[in-house]
């Protein structure tokens, strides 16, 4: 039996009731969000279900939106059936003071670097990870460059003349 | 001499490994990532990799910059297949904006990505080889790879980072001589692949450094993320090409190569494969091309003057021409708010962008899923427990690009 | 399959096909030549550069088709590429350089020995090109003192080889006194270096 949206959508319903929502993007994809306590319990079912086995994380990355309060930061995951060919979004949210969520990596190994790598751009703290540190960025960095609220340029450079750049300032 | 002369410092009895730190300017390593190796003798215990030693924040970038923009960007991930990923990042946006591409313009960006596909495992390939101590392999090679950058430069003006066409297609018809290079490079790559590969294949020297080293099984693979060559190498068929097939795949015929031990030898083999399909499917793209006459051989893009940037004279000459160039670059165009996931079989795996759009200009969030970024956190898995040399063989057939990792 | 030889049916005069460095000024009669130690050095020196290739990302790809069979920089002197810095006189920095590597480009110029040249390839590491981000260093000339710049997003084989040449004109020209002047000793102490 190919695996359609429809029957995702259905078992999800079954196991997880009003909680978790699962709908169609205007894409096709199919688009579940949970509570992010459930985030763990969501991908356990998605990749241990017989007729599911979302058993290939292909992406992990957060998202960052200033205006939804409470619900600032998302944590986007892309799963893949390989078996069945189907792609499905997970997304879970959580609020900018306490960005906590369970870490997915004891399902995925391939989680251990995207979650550090969101932890870098974001400052999303996933509960239990083996080795939550910086990736990409230096160790001394204060803050989570990919935050709406920091700019793009270094702001304690010298060497650029913001006038040049149409960025105002004054030649010195 | 005295007992206390001989006196070792606090704590160094215990510790019988040595501490070697591999990178992030070695040589070896082709690129900046940094492996601190824990070693017992010669014998691997463990591997701490270190990246973002080129971390240029491409996905910050990315909010900043219109749609057409980015193309450059992406040039820059993994730069030994720049179109790859600009056909990737444009089939992204018409993904986004609903623009249907015409047969001719899927097929032209065929030839382009299975170029590229060549060109990037054929550095991989030679550079395995230079690292086995075949210094030949690759000097021979580069001069093919010569040729496909000429034909680039004749449809795009660029060698390496092309920055190649459009969001909706090219920004021009191939000229006759770019087919005539392609003729070239069809006629004369064969030869000198099959000497190349005569070199390596049944080669005793390379075999021993490569047979059963670094391998993976296809359950860790694939909790690992593993895709492209990596993957199959593993003995898994995935390929984004047949799985969900874009710019016409699924009018081409071809093999996906599969290895069984997922070894840095079946990851060459593979590549190796790979080469002779895509020459398969260059040739079929080929024809497919020649088959278009008269007006349909004119097409080079989608009829979408919303998006599609148009040509120069056209802007100079025409009203609507002129309009549609001011909207387009000054990002005016009505873009459809919405989120969408596209990925492309790179050179080294899938290749993903999830681009979020809230209708402005620009995205407001650009991630890309590079593959390499993906591999390299299995490489303490994969070098644990063999030997030093193990480690530079291994790291070089995973096919790791810097300035994709770091992104 | 024989191959077609053609390099034996015309008969060229020799000295086209072998380049000689070109002598020095100096004074020159039978069975003598005159000349300063400067140029005689600088030619020495010039002719036979040692560059270390710090490839980190698009140039490096460049590089390795500069260093390649088509464009083959080692007709320039410069055949051996030497990856340890003690051993080199040519940086060559290709590439982005983050911040995060900033401190080791910095210590592979300070284990160099001198003299040394120092080349950025590419608008990245001349300027910090189009990456303009927090974590990009804004061209290496803010940790390491440069002597030749090559533009380019990258730079085509023939301007790497152009920006060799240029240093060529550096090394054969350079005063044997500079690396022990006040100025040199100021420009260094400028980066930190003592």
């Amino acid at each position: 039996m190919a695996l359609t949206t429809l029957n995702i959508q259905q078992r999800i319903q079954e196991k997880f009731g009003e909680s978790v929502s699962a709908v169609v993007d205007s894409y096709g994809l199919l688009e579940i969000t949970a509570p992010r306590e459930l985030n763990l319990k969501v991908l356990n079912f998605l990749y241990d279900d017989a007729a599911l086995q979302f058993q290939f994380l292909t992406d992990l990355t957060g998202v960052h939106y200033p205006s939804q309060k409470g619900s600032e930061l998302a944590v986007v995951y892309h799963l893949h059936s390989l078996k069945e060919n189907v792609r499905i979004r997970f997304k879970i949210f959580a609020p900018i003071e306490q960005p906590e969520v369970y870490t997915a990596t004891g399902l995925f190994s391939a989680a251990n670097w995207m979650e550090r790598e969101t932890y870098d751009f974001f400052g999303i703290l996933f509960v239990g990870h083996p080795n939550l540190k910086r990736i990409l960025n230096v160790d001394e960095m204060d803050y989570f460059p990919l935050r709406k609220e920091f700019p793009l340029e270094d702001q304690t450079r010298i060497d650029k003349d913001d006038e040049m750049f149409g960025r105002g300032g004054t030649i010195k | 001499m005295s007992e206390q002369h001989i006196k070792l410092p606090e704590g160094s009895i215990e510790k019988t490994t040595t501490t070697l730190n591999l990178g992030p300017t070695h040589p070896a390593t082709h690129g900046v990532m940094q492996n601190i190796l824990e070693l017992d003798g010669e014998r691997i215990v463990s591997a701490d990799q270190t990246i973002g030693y080129i971390h240029r924040a491409f996905e910050k970038l990315a909010e900043r910059r219109p749609l057409a923009q980015i193309t450059t960007l992406t040039d820059r991930l993994n730069y030994c297949s720049a179109p790859l990923n600009n056909m990737g990042w444009h089939m992204t946006c018409e993904k986004l904006l609903g623009v249907q591409t015409p047969k001719r313009v899927d097929y032209l960006r065929v030839i382009m990505m299975e170029l590229a596909r060549i060109a990037d495992h054929l550095i991989c390939n030679s550079i395995m080889g230079v690292d086995a101590g075949a210094y030949t392999g690759f000097l021979y090679v580069m001069q093919f790879r010569e040729l496909i950058y000429e034909i680039y430069e004749e449809v795009c003006g660029a060698r390496l980072t092309t920055n190649m066409g459009r969001i909706g297609g090219f920004e021009r018809n191939f000229t006759d001589k770019a087919f005539q290079k392609l003729e070239k490079f069809l006629a004369e790559y064969p030869r000198a692949l099959k000497e190349f590969e005569n070199m390596f294949q049944r080669n005793r020297i390379f075999m021993d450094r490569t047979m059963g080293v670094g391998g993976i099984s296809a359950a860790r693979a694939l909790n690992y993320g593993f895709t492209g060559p990596n993957l199959r190498a593993a003995g898994v068929d995935y390929d984004v090409r047949v799985q969900n097939p874009y710019a016409s795949y699924q009018d081409f015929n071809f093999i996906i190569p599969v290895g069984s031990t997922g070894d840095c030898y079946d990851r060459w083999l593979v590549r190796e494969q790979e080469m002779w399909q895509s020459l398969s499917i260059l040739e079929q793209a080929y024809q497919k091309i020649q088959a278009f006459k008269g007006a349909e051989a004119e097409v080079y893009h989608a009829d979408t003057p919303a998006y599609y940037l148009p040509e120069k004279k056209d802007v100079y000459t025409k009203m609507e021409a002129l309009i549609y160039h001011f909207k387009i670059i000054m990002g005016e165009t009505e873009i459809p708010v919405g989120e969408v996931y596209h990925s492309i079989e790179a050179g080294n795996g899938e290749l993903g962008f999830y681009l979020i759009s809230d209708g402005g200009r620009s995205p407001y969030r650009l991630h890309f899923r590079r593959p390499c970024f993906i591999y390299y956190q299995a490489y303490e898995e994969l070098v644990k427990g063999s030997m030093l040399s193990d480690a530079i063989m291994t790291m070089s057939s995973l096919n790791l690009i810097a300035g994709e990792m770091d992104a | 399959m024989s191959r077609p030889v053609s390099y034996n049916l015309i008969q060229k005069p020799l000295e086209k096909d072998i380049s000689v460095a070109p002598l020095p000024d100096g004074h020159q009669g039978e069975g003598f030549f005159a000349t300063s130690l400067d140029s005689v050095i600088g030619m020495a020196r010039k002719n036979s550069i040692w560059p270390l290739p710090f490839a980190t990302s698009c140039c490096g790809i460049e590089f390795m088709a500069t260093m390649g069979s088509h464009y083959d920089l080692a007709r320039f002197g410069s055949e051996r590429v030497g990856f340890s810095p003690r051993q080199c006189d040519l940086l060559m920095v290709m590439g982005t350089i983050a911040k995060k590597m900033g401190p080791v480009v910095r210590q592979v110029y300070l284990q160099m020995a001198e003299p040394r040249w120092v080349i950025a390839v590419g608008a990245c590491a001349s300027s910090g090109g189009i990456f303009d981000t927090y974590s990009v260093l804004q061209g290496i000339d803010q940790v390491v003192p440069v002597d030749v710049y090559v533009p380019g997003c990258p730079p085509r084989p023939e301007a790497i080889i152009d920006g060799v040449l240029r240093i060529q004109d550096l090394v054969g020209k350079e005063s044997l006194r500079r690396r022990n002047g006040e100025e040199y000793k100021a420009l260094l102490n400028s980066y930190g270096i003592q």
